[in-house]
């Protein structure tokens, strides 16, 4: 029965290499349908209402258990390597020392319930937090791929140095204090856990692990162990890293079961077994453990109330100091705040593909329920281009829409506001232009100001909030010309062309 | 020679020196007028890119005399931004292939092209043209985006400036063309030759700060000059400059102005582009202010200007 855990592993990797490459690739490389792989992930297909998706992993679940968790969920597969290099540092006999824990029932019914909850009750707060696929992109996007741009660079200025133009610097832009904090602190929750204990992560804090575990008492295929051939030798309760199967009870725990089928393949007696649910009829499944519901019911209750209050004491605009308020901007094609903020899950994809660097993980910017959520951060030649619509293409969960290059062009993120009090022009009485020059669609252009100067003037309809004129404005450190999030992206006038100059020259004139 | 005859030639050659050193050779030598005397301007009109350049290089006394069998050449086109060669954003592409070609001819070691864009670097070498315009000629196109690349100058002629970051291609090289494109700008009113000299430049925001005017005008003093500047005017943007919002900023041309003079080149291109839109030289700060500074003079009238229609 080797075959099927060589089928499920080779499967992981298809999955799991892409995803990881796709995550990590800084120079643009990799083609960009490579998405389609984070459109299968659970709450992502979930987000976006992809009814075609939904309904494959949920047959592929009522098939065959939970193998989303083995094969399709990338933080997952990472377990299963943490688990896997773990081995190298145990002793021989200790390797494969798994035993027969019981679930955490409370603790993960009480954290699906609250993710359900607070999510139909309009929050992805909780999802936010929690959704595995997402906790794996922040996990690559803030702490792997950092170290791989830092090599870059590295490689990239002792080559040029020797006059070899082959790779080039690239900026580090994932960087920010929460959201890396808040990453680092779940890469050693799930390494730890997985580490030590296999995938008690998976089955005690994943909200999409408990929910395939519920649907799995239902799969056609499931794990059980042949009482008459059994041995109780546990060698395949030694080998479950989810903890759950109990050799001596020979029973097997199918909700906490992700289909390795690493116990088939040590089985010497055959005695385990992948084998059909409704076939034969076999004595009463192992008891059902949610008969907690009461305390559980409490339990999430009491988690949602709280949850609830800090959403609400949230606000959007944020204090901060009076030179430099702003609302956030949003990546284009978020449509409306409260859409952008329901349905993103920071997996922070569009921050790993984004060109210009300009997209970074949220801190409070959104509120507490945004944390890790991209929004636009400009700094010096750090923009939005007006011709670039690659985070809306990529972002799995719809909380982007896809927009053409045209849509792009015309979708108004934010406005700029000029601060006449602060421009180098009004201080200083001196050309600067910096702004209007760097504007693509002239919303900031240059009038006639005194002594032959000129100075910025922003046509409010024409601006779409690409930040051009933020991020090159002279003054420092608080420009005189920022960008003001929209809560609704809404169209942008089309810049009227210039009047074309007809006559033929025929002069130098001079 | 009659002692009277030689007083009078060395006077006529002192008065002469005071204006323009270049005469000299014409007065005391008369015969060799045409072989000594190459011209301090060449505005060329009516043709394609290359065919104008060829047509300057060709009264300007060849390639083979600015560029030397061995030598290491950089090119500084405009590729400031993300836009096509129609909007005339950036240094025309075939312009700047043709260069390419004519250094390589002249036997140089290698052609390096670089700008300090505005946009993302790859985007504009790419939209531009040049990038591929420069493969094909056999050149060399390099980043300009990592201030690694940069290395401190001093000024010392500078008002403002005292010390710039200048890119290293051009520290390192043994001659260097400045060939811009004839833009108007919004913040200095117009970007020539002197204004193309911020893509060498690693802190531009500084200048910004700094009154622009005198920021470019003191770059203008850097002691490594351009043996040539190229002036691109095939074709010319009229408005919403530096980067235009379409075509129809953009004005046909066909022309090319060259200079070693940078001064001279840019009031000649502003006299040039004042036929398309109405532009006060005296508005276009930076250069009257590196004249101040010696760099070059308006005064065409006082320069051997070639002008030649194809």
């Amino acid at each position: 029965m080797k075959t099927l855990k060589h089928i499920r592993r080779l499967l992981a990797i298809l999955f799991f290499l892409p995803i990881l490459l796709f995550f990590i690739d800084f120079t643009g490389l990799l083609p960009l349908f490579l998405h389609k792989l984070l459109q299968m992930q659970w709450i992502p297909a979930l987000m976006s209402v992809q009814v075609g998706v939904v309904g494959f992993l949920l047959v592929l679940s009522l098939l065959f258990g939970r193998l989303y968790c083995s094969v399709i969920c990338p933080l997952g597969v990472f377990q299963d390597i943490a688990a896997w290099k773990s081995r190298w540092f145990k002793k021989k006999g200790r390797r494969y020392r798994f035993d027969y824990r019981k679930p955490n029932n409370i603790l993960r019914y009480s954290l699906l319930a609250l993710t359900v909850i607070v999510f139909l009750l309009g929050s992805s707060a909780v999802v936010v937090w929690l959704d595995p696929y997402s906790i794996f992109g922040r996990i690559i996007t803030q702490l792997l791929r950092p170290l791989f741009i830092w090599a870059n660079n590295g490689f990239s200025a002792l080559f040029i140095k020797k006059g070899i133009y082959v790779i080039y610097g690239v900026s580090q832009n994932a960087f920010v204090v929460i959201p890396f904090i808040i990453t680092s602190v779940f890469f050693v929750i799930v390494a730890v856990m997985s580490w030590f204990r296999g995938r008690l992560y998976c089955n005690t804090v994943c909200p999409v692990g408990t929910f395939l575990g519920l649907l799995s008492k239902l799969s056609l295929f499931k794990i059980e162990i042949e009482k008459s051939s059994c041995t109780q030798c546990s060698a395949c309760e030694k080998r479950c890293k989810s903890q759950c199967i109990d050799s001596m009870a020979m029973t097997v725990d199918e909700t906490r079961c992700v289909s390795c089928f690493n116990c088939l393949s040590v089985c010497k007696k055959g005695g385990v077994k992948y084998a059909f649910r409704y076939g034969k009829k076999q004595e009463a499944a192992p008891v059902s453990e949610i008969n907690s519901s009461r305390r559980t019911f409490m339990l999430t209750s009491g988690a949602v109330v709280a949850a609830l209050a800090t959403a609400k004491a949230e606000t959007l605009t944020g204090k901060k100091d009076e030179i430099l308020s702003r609302k956030p901007i949003m990546p284009p094609g978020a449509g409306h705040l409260e859409h952008f903020n329901t349905k993103c899950t920071g997996c922070q994809l569009c921050v790993s593909k984004c060109p210009m660097h300009v997209l970074k993980p949220a801190a409070l910017e959104y509120g507490i329920s945004g944390i890790m959520q991209p929004r636009l951060a400009f700094s010096t030649h750090v923009y939005c281009n007006q011709d670039c619509t690659i985070c809306s293409e990529v972002c799995p969960t719809g909380a982007l829409t896809k927009l053409t290059v045209e849509e792009k062009r015309v979708t108004q993120m934010g406005i700029a506001r000029f601060r006449k009090h602060k421009c180098v022009v009004y201080t200083d009485e001196k050309d600067c232009g910096a702004c209007s020059e760097h504007c693509p669609t002239q919303a900031v252009h240059m009038i006639p100001y005194k002594n032959g100067l000129t100075i910025p003037q922003v046509t409010p309809d024409l601006c779409i909030g690409c930040g051009g004129c933020e991020s090159i404005c002279p003054v420092r450190p608080y420009q005189a010309i920022y960008v003001e999030g929209n809560s609704v992206q809404v169209k942008a006038k089309k810049p009227k062309d210039a009047q074309k100059f007809e006559k033929k020259i025929d002069n130098f004139g001079f | 020679m009659k002692r009277r005859d030689f007083f009078k030639t060395a006077a006529l050659a002192g008065i002469a020196t005071l204006f323009s050193p270049k005469s000299l050779a014409n007065v005391v030598t008369e015969n060799e007028l045409t072989v000594a005397s190459s011209p301090d301007l060449v505005a060329v009109m009516g043709g394609e890119p290359e065919v104008m350049l060829i047509r300057a290089l060709k009264e300007l006394g060849g390639i083979q005399k600015f560029v030397k069998k061995g030598q290491k050449v950089v090119i500084k086109p405009n590729i400031g931004w993300d836009r096509t060669p129609q909007m005339a954003a950036n240094t025309n592409p075939q312009l700047v292939g043709a260069l390419v070609k004519q250094c390589l001819a002249a036997g140089a070691k290698q052609v390096l092209v670089f700008d300090h864009t505005c946009d993302n670097w790859q985007k504009c070498y790419e939209a531009s043209g040049i990038e591929a315009a420069v493969k094909a000629a056999g050149g060399k196109i390099i980043p300009g985006n990592d201030e690694s690349m940069y290395r401190e100058a001093d000024l010392p002629h500078g008002v403002n400036l005292k010390k710039i970051k200048v890119h290293e291609a051009i520290l390192d090289c043994d001659v260097w063309f400045n060939v811009p494109v004839l833009k108007h700008h919004g913040g200095p009113k117009m970007s020539i030759s002197m204004k193309n000299m911020m893509g060498i430049v690693w802190d531009r925001g500084y200048w910004h700060r700094n009154d622009l005017h005198q920021c470019i005008a003191d770059c203008a003093t850097f002691h490594k000059k351009p043996v040539l500047n190229i002036v691109d005017a095939y074709r010319a943007m009229k408005s919403n400059g530096p980067q235009g919002k379409s075509e129809s900023d953009a004005v046909m041309m066909k022309s090319l102005l060259v200079s070693h003079d940078f001064v001279a080149v840019d009031t000649a291109a502003i006299k040039m582009f004042n036929q398309i839109r109405e532009t006060n030289l005296a508005d276009v700060r930076y250069v009257a202010l590196a004249e101040q500074l010696k760099v070059g003079t308006q005064h065409l009238e006082k320069l051997n200007v070639k002008r030649i229609k194809l």
